[in-house]
């Protein structure tokens, strides 16, 4: 981004990577889907690179109401310092912060969450999904609370999915009653309080009751809990898990 | 003489509806213990709320089986109860089916046969609802939480409902009984689609012992109700009154939307400004302690949080949908919700007793809630979707994180490491924060 400030030039949209695209090895390939498909739709974009910080949702979760502002308030700094007018992010919490949190803080943005994002480059046109690798596998998709019931986005996933002509098979519970991944609230950072299972085996058990071959999701945490959860029920063969952009980022089939 | 009835009915009037209206005023009275909040906003979609949620029961027919007969049992509530004014008027002015002598004979008794039938209708959904929580002994009514007085709470609720219905129905059994003997006093009103099925049980009365049956029915129905409506305040029942204006004070923002504390954006704003004057000496006037971060107590809590607990009728749907309890974890949404109102209620009694709150060594944290049901929220909001009358327990749980994290430092150690690691690193795990963009160059 500090180049195109030096050059005086503002991106189309400014790719919000976050903590989990940037450091974890399962979700930096999120992140170089999305970013291949950005290419491909020749998306005029940067990124923070280094600048980029964590948006503080853990922080504000966990009750570190400081920690934060203080996060949120640097961000800003850094993002209005840019005129930065539009973001697009590939992971619910960042978005979720970033669209509901920093407005009252002086963070103003138009901001998609990358499965709205590539929604609307598929309606636009601008985006073609090529290639059926997927077409009529029998896919089930978890909704990310964060992209879900928090901000009421259950179609975009879905409507990239149809896209991709998979046969589509819901869990039990989903959509507004979709059960968590059990990585929110920063339990993502801690081990589960005592229990009789896990929230993400739990959870990843209901999705194998679907027989389906692929859970799609689009958060990188809820990535980690079902990969693991996946794991745990030694089913590395029998089910993957993948976010919608991977998807589509891999649908020729090579 | 004549008039000792209708004197009697009046003090009794009076009396149940004197009572009430003290324990209503304390519930006010507890609920402005909690912190001002500013609910101005969004008006129009309060109102709208109100309408689909609390009048259109929109997220109890979510499910369908308990929400359908819940639908019955509310209508049926809501319009016999047009008949009870009926009731009360013929009470005070001892007059004998007053409405009868005022509105066209065909909508009387069209009225009368729907409260019949609603009557009967409110009986069966009364005894599903009983066989679903005792017969069927469906989970969310047989949780941890759910034993001794909130078992029986739900419980006495339905009876209470049952019986109220059958002396309705008998009362006017006997009615028709002494319509069709040309009995003083009982003129010709009413049709009776499901009390005329009970009307033949009194074939072969005489009219003294009809009259006993439908005097004895009529004041057992009245007296009912107005004790019903004391036990309001002691039940779960509250709802049914509270629903409304609850959900009116419901959440209008997107679930995910947590509250911002200015008292803390004040001091980041001063942290982060190169010309602050670090030894300024606060501006006069700003005497009052510095605000206390989060919640330990219900007095730290919110009105609508306060108005919250009150409303929570138990019925469990938050808990049924929470990943945390269903995977076995001490957390149950329904639970920090009765835990509100007994450290609230226990605060009002002791407001009660010493004319103002004496410090009683207790607290909502720890007392009541435990940290580790705190910790084990995953701030997913089904609990949040999930209420019928849009109760948020999640906003306790993360008033009550923020007391533990930033007065008392009490966070579980790999969420302080996950914060220290934030705070210098820019990421919740101990990356450097100038490796970020090295996906670029990875394969």
């Amino acid at each position: 981004m500090a180049e195109y400030m030096a050059q005086g030039k503002q991106p189309e949209v400014l790719f919000w990577v976050g903590c989990a695209g940037s450091f974890d090895d399962r979700a930096k390939k999120i992140t170089k889907a999305f970013v291949k498909l950005l290419h491909k739709a020749n998306i005029d974009f940067a990124v923070l690179g280094t600048e980029e910080s964590c948006t503080g949702d853990p922080a504000k979760r966990a009750g570190n109401e400081f920690l934060f502002q203080m996060q949120a308030m640097t961000n800003i700094e850094v993002l209005n310092g840019y005129e930065i007018k539009k973001i697009v992010t590939a992971c619910p919490h960042c978005f979720n912060t970033i669209k509901n949190e920093y407005p009252e803080l002086g963070g103003n943005y138009e901001i998609m969450h990358h499965t709205q994002f590539l929604k609307s480059l598929l309606d636009e046109g601008r985006l073609k999904v090529e290639g059926g690798k997927f077409k009529g596998k029998k896919i089930t998709f978890h909704d990310p609370c964060y992209l879900g019931r928090a901000n009421g986005e259950y179609e975009a996933p879905r409507n990239l999915l149809e896209k991709l002509e998979v046969e589509m098979v819901e869990m039990k519970r989903n959509k507004k009653h979709g059960l968590c991944c059990g990585a929110g609230g920063a339990q993502a950072f801690k081990e589960p309080e005592a229990g009789k299972k896990d929230i993400n085996v739990e959870r990843t058990e209901e999705a194998m009751e679907t027989t389906s071959e692929i859970i799609a999701t689009g958060c990188p945490f809820c990535m980690m809990m079902m990969t693991d959860g996946v794991k745990a029920k030694n089913a590395e063969n029998n089910i993957q898990v993948m976010d919608v952009a991977e998807m589509i980022a891999n649908a020729e089939d090579l | 003489m004549q008039y000792i009835p209708n004197i009697l009915f009046t003090i009794a009037l009076v009396v149940g509806i004197g009572y009430f209206t003290i324990n209503i005023r304390k519930i006010i009275r507890n609920i402005k213990l909690g912190q001002k909040v500013d609910a101005s906003n969004n008006t129009g979609q309060r109102w709208s709320n109100v309408v689909r949620i609390a009048l259109g029961q929109s997220k109890m027919v979510v499910r369908p089986i308990p929400g359908l007969l819940h639908l019955i049992v509310y209508v049926g509530f809501v319009i016999i109860n047009i008949e009870v004014l009926e009731i009360i008027i013929d009470g005070i002015f001892g007059t004998h089916r007053i409405l009868s002598t005022v509105m066209p004979t065909g909508l009387y008794n069209f009225l009368i046969a729907s409260f019949e039938v609603l009557a009967f209708l409110v009986l069966v959904g009364v005894i599903l609802f009983w066989t679903r929580r005792n017969i069927q002994k469906l989970k969310r009514f047989w949780a941890n939480e759910m034993k001794g007085w909130p078992k029986n709470d739900g419980n006495f609720i339905l009876y209470f409902e049952m019986v109220l219905m059958v002396l309705f129905l008998t009362m006017n059994a006997a009615d028709q009984s002494l319509q069709e003997l040309g009995a003083a006093h009982y003129a010709e009103a009413g049709s009776f689609p499901i009390s005329q099925f009970i009307a033949p049980l009194f074939n072969g009365l005489s009219e003294g012992t009809l009259i006993a049956i439908e005097r004895g029915a009529w004041w057992l129905h009245i007296l009912g109700i107005l004790v019903f409506l004391n036990y309001l305040y002691f039940s779960k029942h509250l709802h049914i009154l509270l629903a409304f204006p609850n959900v009116y004070f419901g959440k209008v923002v997107p679930k995910g939307k947590f509250k911002n504390l200015d008292s803390v954006t004040n001091e980041v704003k001063m942290m982060m400004d190169p010309n602050v004057d670090p030894f300024a000496a606060p501006a006069e006037g700003t005497t009052e302690a510095p605000a206390k971060f989060g919640a330990s107590d219900v007095m730290d809590l919110s009105r609508i949080q306060l108005l919250n607990a009150y409303t929570c009728t138990e019925c469990g749907r938050c808990t049924s949908e929470c990943p945390a309890n269903i995977t076995g974890k001490k957390l149950s949404p329904r639970k920090i919700m009765m835990d509100t109102r007994d450290r609230l209620e226990e605060i009002g009694k002791n407001i009660n007793k010493n004319g103002e709150f004496k410090p009683d060594g207790k607290q909502l944290l720890d007392d009541y809630i435990t940290r580790e049901e705190l910790w084990a929220c995953t701030t997913c909001n089904a609990c949040v979707e999930a209420c019928p009358v849009s109760i948020d327990p999640l906003s306790i749980i993360m008033d009550m994180r923020q007391y533990l994290v930033m007065e008392q430092s009490a966070a579980p150690t790999e969420l302080n490491v996950a914060m220290t690691n934030i705070e210098n690193n820019g990421a919740p795990w101990p990356y450097n924060q100038m490796d970020r963009l090295n996906w670029k160059d990875e394969n």
